[in-house]
């Protein structure tokens, strides 16, 4: 192959050997994979933008939705445990390029530690995504979804987050799960939440300390400051909106359904889409990091039983490299736009 | 293959990069925690100065994952170009398509009749 030369040949032009812009075939199939890739996320982020930008006004505020860090339970740790899971990223990329760097030397036994540790990094990430969409699909406060459609959450008369388990009624007209065994046709329903609409009235009535925070998001205009609805004294400046007891009142008697946690329905947080964006593009970036690690580990077996070696370079760990460390930038920018901005 | 000439190794840069994404990873941490009311508070383009900045941090971690990581500073300038420029000019006419008519639909849903919050 290396024999071939292009110089002063037009007939050998096509017969194979070129290198369009100095890279191998296998190569730039894999940046051309990753550009087309790259712009299927941006596409992902971008609609997460419009959806955003649409609904710029009652968006949820990230740093109160991912607040769990592991054996912290109940302290408030925004963004420390998404931080934790970017470095470990990041340094899963660096053993990554490590182990090229390994390759160019063909430095076996080095690249197959750097691979391996490559693979470990990747599968902790991907255990503590899983720990994430646990916490959110779990929930914390519960919230209250109205007729109209939108969220109502409850604080107290400092501003604190309530939840709902702490001032819930306890009524004895509990409704039935119905599932599979009981349904005339194998007709089952959805998990019922753990308190119905009228426990949680009968609750917020029994505990007059309780306020409402709507979704809206408190910009402290004139009209923002005329506006009665509002509770004086407890509204900041890009926070939620929290109303008078009177008019909180007025709120939960539109109240329809009980949400706690999260789905592709419904969510405690705010918007619906935040959560179907959520559980799309990091999902869709947990595949990616996933399908990374099953690559990563076929070619450090394929390393260990000496596949490069024999073909007396390491080009392919180069290939399944450019792979990890786009699957790194995008995290980077899901960072961004999920937790930061 | 371009494998003929010797290859230097550079885990000098490797790690001198590395250093640099985790600092600009917890500036950004930080930031994000405390949200100093002097860049949360004020905007530029319609947008506060502490998101310019997380854009801007982000957009030199992904230069230097590029660049370093990627070694696309190794690679020519053609197919820099091809894969660069291409997803740049794409990304951009995306955003601006998408982000300009969301910007509308809510100055309708803010200013008309329509409303979805009762």
């Amino acid at each position: 192959m290396e024999a071939i030369t292009t110089v002063n040949s037009n007939e050998k032009i096509w017969s194979g050997g070129n290198e369009p812009m100095g890279a191998n075939y296998g190569k730039l199939m894999m940046w051309f994979f990753i550009v087309s890739d790259a712009l299927t996320f941006s596409g992902f982020l971008a609609s997460y933008g419009f959806s955003r930008f649409k609904f710029i006004e009652t968006w949820p505020l990230a740093d109160e939705v991912f607040t769990h860090f592991p054996f912290l339970h109940g302290v408030s740790a925004p963004m420390y445990y998404v931080a934790l899971m970017t470095f470990i990223l990041i340094f899963s990329s660096v053993t990554m390029v490590l182990a090229v760097d390994a390759g160019h030397h063909m430095n076996r036994m080095k690249v197959a530690f750097y691979m391996l540790l490559t693979i470990i990094g990747g599968l902790i990430f991907v255990g503590s995504q899983a720990w994430e969409w646990k916490n959110f699909i779990k929930g914390e406060y519960g919230a209250i979804e109205t007729k109209g459609g939108s969220l109502l959450q409850f604080v107290d008369n400092t501003g604190k987050r309530v939840k709902i388990s702490e001032f819930a009624a306890t009524l004895p007209e509990a409704r039935e799960q119905l599932d599979r065994s009981k349904g005339t046709w194998f007709t089952e329903e959805t998990t019922l939440p753990t308190y119905s609409v009228e426990e949680i009235q009968a609750g917020f009535k029994a505990h007059p300390e309780l306020l409402i925070r709507t979704e809206r998001i408190y910009q402290d205009s004139d009209a923002d400051k005329k506006d009665a609805r509002l509770q004086p004294g407890l509204n900041k400046r890009k926070h939620k909106e929290i109303l008078t007891r009177s008019e909180s009142e007025v709120m939960l008697g539109n109240a329809k359904y009980v949400v706690e946690g999260a789905n592709l329905k419904r969510n405690e947080y705010g918007s619906r889409l935040f959560a179907d964006f959520f559980f799309f593009i990091t999902g869709f970036h947990g595949f990616h990091v996933f399908s990374g690690v099953i690559i990563n580990v076929i070619i450090f077996f394929n390393i260990l039983l000496g596949t490069y070696d024999k073909r007396k370079n390491y080009e392919m760990v180069e290939k399944v490299g450019l792979y990890w460390h786009f699957v790194d930038l995008v995290w980077v920018f899901v960072f961004t736009f999920f937790y930061l901005v | 293959m371009s494998h003929d000439h010797v290859h230097v190794s550079n885990t000098k840069r490797i790690w001198f990069v590395f250093g640099l994404l985790s600092i600009i990873t917890i500036v950004e941490v930080i930031l994000g925690i405390i949200k100093p009311e002097s860049l949360y508070m004020r905007n530029f383009l319609s947008m506060n100065l502490l998101n310019w900045i997380f854009i801007i941090l982000t957009l030199v971690k992904a230069y230097y994952i590029i660049w370093a990581f990627m070694h696309m500073e190794g690679e020519r300038a053609s197919l820099r170009w091809a894969v660069v420029s291409s997803v740049v000019f794409l990304v951009l006419y995306l955003l601006f398509i998408l982000l300009v008519e969301a910007d509308y639909i809510y100055e309708v849903f803010r200013t008309s009749t329509i409303k979805w919050n009762f």
